[in-house]
């Protein structure tokens, strides 16, 4: 090569990243594989136990329970969020004043922190003394998410509805808006109408975000510990022992770094098929 | 210093695996720039680090699979992970 044309400089900037990455990510990651061969009685010394965790976490049915109950929990949310957030998208207003007290209304609660959120609905919930608790039972139904296992679950599922529809409708707004005024006008003048034009102009300019936020929420719930774990504690008994809440209780409770591990591991093999199918599926057929 | 990490050569010898398959996907991409791209059996276009990325994921789920089934040695399971391997980067 005479002349060197590319400015390979660029280069040196992805450092710090790859530096960031390899610490928070590559380096915790190699350590959970190595904990899954190993059984340790804590004293940093750790026994060659091959891949029997990974034998027993596949045989066990407490896991088969709680992946059953995590990969519900995210199918239902998911469920509800996505078109719940794509009505609200439309139905919110383009220009004028009210655009922004909607946009902050819906940030809301986005900005509380996980925990707070678990503790203001475990509070709200509760049938002697919380507003949604005495309100159920007002109405005659009985409710009591500390001891029904369906009442906790939809405890579980409202919180989360409330917490993340926003996430989902924030995104759907930016793709609506960013559509420009020329498509409508061309479907007007081809006679669409509201259908139509949803189906054909809105839903395929919001596609790419919407393959954001169905990806942000699978992956979210599919990890969500803090909230159900202060709202119910995975209780009443097991009912609501979602994988990370079973994951803590075998890592942090019984201390056992290599079952745990093993778990972690099959976990985030679980978690990265979805993700590849989430996205491929969406963005199939758009090229490179 | 590595102490806490708890290595054994086993796993060191997985992502040493790991590492000289990325490092040859770069090397290929260095050589032979764009990805080699194209459409196979599946219908979804792959680049060759797709394809070195669900041989990697079709073998974890192989080999937990034959563990769940058939428990150690894991021998077949690592036969038929190699088979999948082969097939994802002739095929797909």
């Amino acid at each position: 090569m005479a002349t060197k044309s590319d400015n390979n400089r660029a280069w040196l900037f992805v450092i710090p990243v790859i530096v960031l990455v390899a610490f928070n990510a590559v380096v915790p990651l190699m350590t959970v594989v190595n904990y899954s061969v190993q059984e340790t009685f804590g004293d940093n010394v750790f026994f060659w136990h091959g891949l029997g965790w990974f034998e027993d976490v596949l045989r066990s049915e407490r896991a088969h329970a709680a992946l059953a109950r995590q990969l519900m929990f995210t199918f239902t949310i998911l469920i509800i969020e996505i078109p719940l957030g794509v009505v609200i998208a439309l139905t919110m207003p383009r220009k004028g004043v009210w655009v922004s007290v909607c946009l902050v209304l819906m940030a809301l609660p986005l900005l509380i922190p996980w925990n707070v959120v678990g503790a203001m609905w475990n509070i709200f919930a509760l049938p002697d003394i919380g507003l949604l608790g005495r309100l159920i039972n007002s109405m005659g139904i009985d409710y009591n998410f500390t001891q029904q296992p369906l009442a906790a679950w939809f405890t579980m599922i409202l919180m989360d509805v409330w917490h993340w529809t926003s996430l989902v409708a924030l995104l759907a707004y930016a793709g609506l808006i960013s559509i420009p005024d020329a498509y409508y006008q061309a479907a007007k003048i081809d006679g669409a109408k509201g259908w139509a034009v949803f189906r054909y102009i809105q839903l395929p300019k919001m596609k790419r975000v919407l393959t954001i936020a169905v990806l942000l929420r699978f992956m979210d719930s599919f990890m969500i510990y803090t909230e159900p774990s202060v709202l119910t504690g995975g209780g009443p008994g097991n009912s609501t022992t979602l994988l990370s809440i079973d994951l803590v209780k075998i890592a942090l409770g019984q201390f056992d770094l290599g079952p745990a591990a093993a778990m972690s591991l099959i976990y985030f093999l679980i978690t990265l098929l979805f993700s590849w199918i989430f996205y491929t599926v969406m963005t199939k057929d758009e090229g490179q | 210093m590595a102490g806490w990490m708890a290595w054994t050569w086993p796993t060191a010898g997985f992502f040493i695996f790991v590492f000289c398959a990325i490092a040859t996907m770069g090397f290929l991409e260095w050589r032979h720039p764009g990805g080699a791209p194209r459409r196979g059996v599946l219908g979804i276009d792959t680049t060759r680090g797709d394809r070195l990325f669900l041989s990697l994921l079709g073998s974890a789920f192989i080999l937990l699979a034959w563990l769940g089934i058939f428990s150690t040695p894991i021998y077949g399971g690592v036969v038929l992970a190699v088979l999948w391997g082969t097939f994802v980067f002739m095929k797909v």
